[in-house]
This record gives C-alpha cells, structure tokens and sequence, in this order.
C-alpha cells in the first residue's frame, strides 16, 4: 500500500511531485553553479591579495578566510537575507521609495554561497599557486615573457591542475549548503521538499526523495570533478 | 556604535552557548566512538560490512545535514504509530534527540573515513614487530595500531569538530534556541543583521579558536618523538658540528 501511494506521490502526472521535485533539482543545481562561479572570483581576489597585495591587502583577505570559514554558514544567510534587505530597503528610501523592499532570494543565496564558498576556495588557489616550481616561473621570465602571458601560459594551466581535488571538495561543500538557502524562502530542493511534505503529510517520502536527489547530483559533479583531474594530468608522470 | 544594544545581544546569545557546547560536544562524542567501531570494521575487510558501512558513509557525506536533521525530525514522524507502538516516540519527539542522533551519524559518518584514513597509514613493519613480540590481535590494535591512527587523525578529527560546531546552528530551524537560533530571532525583531552577525560570529569564532589550540597542544602531547631534539650541547664550532 505504501509502494503504490509512493508511486502515485511522486509521478510526474497530475496531482504528482515528481516534476516539482526536479525542476527544485535545477534549481539547487544553478543556485550552486552561479555561487561556486562567484565564489570563484571571490576567492581568486582573496588568494591574489593574499600573495601579493601588500600587507593591508593580505590582512584583509586573512581575515575574510577566517571569518566566513569559522561562522555557520546559516549564520552568513541571514546576514545576506535580512541585512540585504535592510540595505536595499534604505538605498530605496533615498530614491523615494517606501515600505519595504525584500532582495530577491535567488541573488541572496548566490551572494551568501559566493561568499562562504569564495573564503574556501581562496585557500585551495593559494596553495595550488604555491605548488607550481618557481623554476618554471624563472624560466618564463628569463625568456622575457609578458607577464599576462606567463599567466596565461604558465601560470593558469598550471594553478588550476593542483587546484582541481580541492575545488572539488569545496564544489560538495557548495552543493550541500546551498540546502541552507531554503531558509530565505527559496524553492530548491529542500524548500519544495518541505512544500510537498506539508501538503501531503508523507514527509519521510519527500525528505528521502530530496536526500537521493542531492545524492546522485553530488555523485554526477564528482564524476565530472574526477573526470577533469584525469584530464587535467593527461602528460604528467605519475609515480 | 550603540554599546547598550551590542551588550544586551551578546548576553542573549550566549544564553545559547550552553546548549550548542551540549550538541557539539555529546555528537562528537558519540561521533567518535561510532567511527572507530565503523572504521575498525572496514579494516577486517568482511565484504557485507564493508559494503554497509560505505553506503551509509556515502550517503550521509553525499547528503546535506539539514536533509538528514528533516528527516528524522519530521520525516520520522509519518511512522508515529509504528514508532509509539514500539516505544521509541518519546525520543524522535523531542527536536534535541532528533538533532543529536542526525548530527550524531553525519559526524561518525565524516569520522569513519579519517579515522580509516590513519589506520591506514600505521607503518606495517610496526604492526609486524608488535607481532613478532607475541602480542595478542586486540593487545596489537590497542597498544600499537590505535594510538598511531589517533595521532595521525587528529588534525583531520579537529577540522571535523569545528565543522560540527558550525553544524549545530542548523537545529535551530528544528526550534532548538541555541546560539544562531538566538541569533535569528533577535534579527527578525530588530532587523539589525550586522551588529547581531558580528556578536554571534565573535562567539563561533572564539569557540574554534579554542579548539584548534586544544587540538594542536594535544597533538604536540601526542609526538614528542616528533619535536626537534632540544640542544644539550652548545656547538663550539661550524666545524665541530658537522662532524
């Protein structure tokens, strides 16, 4: 009896929240693509004013690092959600608006995952700058090479084969915690979970089936992930 | 900078560190003695256990916490009257019991995989001269294996600490009022997110630094084999000392 209910629960007909399900599964895919891009830029930056912004520069990314990977990460949503709003509430205030003005939630959870994902990330591009053999960095220079070339030629390639493992933990991380910006009202997989558990009171249905979900995004991406590191040392020897 | 407001907020979070120290610390607890029966297992190599333990380790690493804490909060919940029969609805109605059994294998789940990480990394040749001494299997893993693989985990075990510390904030959409529980609550009245931000990060952070430096003394205890012998004989001469 529970097998049919199950069934009829999640088909993708009338009245089913197979599709609903799914595309919560696009959803939460794109939420975290768009943060762990953003997070990307943010912590290239952060990992740039680490190795050479000067003492000022590499303080503040210090501390950038320190902050965001020692808070809870739901802590750092609501930062974004309610902060934000209040932000944007007063910048509109100043233009004459009125009343209260919410931050779209799709932007809020790409910013609050840019930011946590970004303070990670920031340490994965650091050490991978740091793996690279100065002799290589040398040789570029001895050749007279610009530097956008040497990064471009030496440099890139380079940083992003040590990089890849741990963007690919971090990339997890990500897809895990973007779980988190169900808070803010978002309907990902988590959100429409819930939705669907309240409707039909089955919540042990829903909750496993966002579980599985998650499950078999995260196992795809790290196939992809190994995939690309595969790739990545296609002419290096390994021992 | 309103001084009264920040003080009036930090008294109130703080009136929620008790119950995050008790998540964090009863789930790593369990966390930790889960993981070394799990690991221990993996190590003996019987193909069903092998088997069970890396399905239950992939599925709570490949799954969000907040899933896993939904699902046995309210997920559990459709089974109420199987689970009354059974006497068990006393615990899974409680969001606390919920929340430390959700946080509880998520953390043994991570656990078991650091810990496998350091019994795989105890030199064989130890092992070997433990058994040449006549040292019994369990005698072997207590005295030789265990302490090893601890030593070699733990700077992986207090990154996995910390990370459920910060996991603990995720019971409070489960309505337990620890810190970041507080923390939300206070935001919604006040909508001052940053000053409230600054005062419940200032105690997650202060919490972590505490532990890493417990961590790192513990781990300075546990390798005085590791530390750099402390000069006894002051060198007289560049030449004496590279004789």
């Amino acid at each position: 009896m529970i097998s049919s209910s199950l069934f009829e629960v999640l088909s993708f007909g009338a009245g089913g929240w197979g599709a609903a399900l799914l595309k919560a599964a696009l959803t939460t895919t794109a939420l975290s693509i768009a943060g762990f891009a953003a997070g990307a830029v943010l912590g290239g930056l952060a990992a740039f004013a680490r190795l050479s912004g000067g003492a000022l520069g590499a303080a503040l990314a210090d501390g950038y690092g320190t902050l965001f990977r020692g808070v809870p990460d739901l802590l750092t949503i609501y930062l974004l959600y309610f902060g934000g709003s209040v932000g944007l509430t007063v910048v509109s205030h100043w233009l004459g608006g009125q009343g209260f003005v919410g931050l779209p939630a799709f932007a809020t959870g790409v910013a609050a995952l840019a930011i946590i994902s970004g303070a990670y990330q920031a340490e994965v591009y650091r050490g991978a700058y740091l793996a690279i053999h100065r002799g290589e960095l040398e040789a570029a220079r001895a050749f007279g090479m610009p530097h956008p070339t040497m990064l471009r030629r030496i440099i890139a390639p380079q940083l992003l084969r040590y990089a890849l493992p741990g963007l690919g933990n971090v990339w997890q991380l990500v897809l895990k915690d973007s779980a988190l910006v169900s808070v803010t009202g978002l309907v990902e997989l988590m959100r429409q979970a819930q939705v669907g558990a309240g409707s039909t009171r089955q919540p042990f249905v829903f909750y496993c089936s966002a579980a599985a979900l998650y499950l078999i995004i995260a196992l795809l991406t790290g196939a992809l992930f190994r995939r690309a590191e595969r790739r990545s040392l296609r002419g290096v020897r390994i021992a | 900078m309103d001084i009264a407001f920040l003080a009036d907020v930090f008294r109130r979070l703080l009136s929620g560190l008790p119950l995050t120290l008790k998540l964090a610390g009863t789930s790593v607890a369990l966390g930790l003695l889960i993981a070394l029966a799990l690991a221990t297992t993996l190590q003996g190599g019987r193909p069903l256990f092998v088997w069970l333990i890396r399905g239950f380790v992939a599925a709570f690493r490949g799954t969000p916490l907040l899933a896993q804490i939904f699902l046995i909060y309210y997920g559990l919940g459709q089974f109420r009257p199987f689970l009354q029969d059974i006497g068990l609805w006393s615990f899974f109605r409680e969001p606390f019991w919920c929340a430390i059994l959700a946080l509880t294998l998520n953390t043994s789940a991570y656990g078991t995989e650091i810990i496998r990480g350091g019994l795989q990394s105890v030199p064989l040749g130890q092992i070997e001269a433990a058994r040449a001494c006549g040292m019994s299997p369990w005698l072997v893993y207590r005295r030789i294996t265990l302490p090893i693989a601890l030593r070699q985990a733990l700077p992986s075990y207090g990154n996995e600490i910390i990370l459920m510390i910060k996991g603990t904030s995720l019971t409070s959409i489960v309505t337990l009022t620890e810190v970041t529980g507080i923390a939300e609550q206070i935001i919604s009245q006040t909508y001052r997110a940053i000053e409230v931000f600054a005062c419940a990060s200032a105690i997650y952070l202060a919490l972590n630094f505490i532990v890493t430096r417990l961590i790192g003394w513990l781990e300075r205890r546990l390798s005085p084999h590791l530390r750099t012998a402390p000069n006894l004989m002051p060198s007289s001469s560049p030449r004496g000392a590279s004789a």
